[in-house]
């Protein structure tokens, strides 16, 4: 029996981008909060 | 080669990587949406596969930037090791992260990608074992960076590992070649492909726009360890004082 593709293409296409804008975000978070925290040392 | 020492300076690095990181971002994202709304809207389905071919716009994307990830792994720990450059160190410890996210991606829209074309979730043949190896390995790096961290290492072990770790790629590159696999063979290369162009354009907005994206999440983990590392340095200084 043929298997209808188009929920597999949805699937890979929301994993993919559910995975990047995590990845994506926790990177962006990890490089404000150590950025933040140079500029809490300067200043103390 | 004297650019990229002058690009080894960590301040020098950035002077060029803060204004490059959301650049590189917001055009690497726009190029993968555009890419990915042309595969799923504007190219026709494939004559075997129908529409589950869609998935080669998010499968081949990933699978590069599984393998290339590691290859600029190595590249780093290789500079590493003969030139000492902190940067070096700093860039290979970045990159793993993201590289075992996308060679994990690619594990799952293969498998996706396989269960209506294939009739299969899985099947432990070589393409497919070695890129799960690669992911190991990817875990395996990102353990041995913590626990050298955790003794105080100088980062020569996790670096060594890097580049020892490089013996997969050819074997994944050749595994649909050296063994009968239900992987097809190498359909896309340098000097052209097999694919019709009808189908294959999108690829190479997704192929730019995940590798943008992928290069901006990696500057900013590099930016996150080096401003950890002199946030800790400062905070030495003035404990020592």
């Amino acid at each position: 029996m043929k298997l209808d593709p188009w929920p597999f293409v949805i699937a890979a296409y929301a994993i993919v981008a559910v995975a990047v804008a995590v990845l994506s975000l926790l990177s962006w978070r990890a490089m404000r909060r150590a950025e933040c925290a140079v500029e809490e040392s300067r200043r103390a | 080669m004297p650019a990229v020492h002058a690009l080894a300076n960590p301040a020098r690095f950035l002077r060029l990587a803060r204004p490059l990181t959301p650049v590189l971002f917001w055009l690497g994202l726009a190029l993968a949406v555009f890419g990915g709304w042309a595969g799923l809207t504007q190219t026709p389905p494939d004559y075997l596969q129908g529409d589950a071919v869609r998935i080669i716009y998010l499968h081949v994307p990933t699978a590069w930037l599984g393998m290339g990830g590691w290859t600029g792994l190595a590249i780093a720990s290789l500079a590493y090791l003969v030139w000492r450059h902190p940067l070096a160190r700093v860039a290979a410890q970045a990159i793993a992260m993201p590289g075992a996210v996308f060679a994990g991606l690619c594990l799952v829209t293969g498998s996706i990608w396989g269960r209506p074309t294939w009739g299969t979730w899985w099947q432990w043949d070589g393409r497919l074992t070695s890129m799960l190896l690669l992911f190991f390995v990817y875990l395996a790096y990102m353990a041995l960076v913590r626990a050298d961290n955790d003794r105080g290492g100088d980062g020569r072990i996790p670096a060594i590992f890097g580049i020892a770790g490089t013996v997969l790629l050819p074997i994944i590159r050749y595994s649909v070649v050296w063994w009968n696999t239900l992987h097809q063979g190498q359909s896309i290369g340098l000097t052209g492909s097999t694919i019709a162009m009808s189908i294959l354009w999108p690829l190479f907005y997704t192929l730019a726009g995940f590798t943008l994206v992928f290069a901006a999440i990696v500057l900013m983990r590099m930016r996150a360890l080096l401003a950890a590392a002199k946030a800790e340095a400062r905070m030495r200084r003035k404990a020592a004082a």
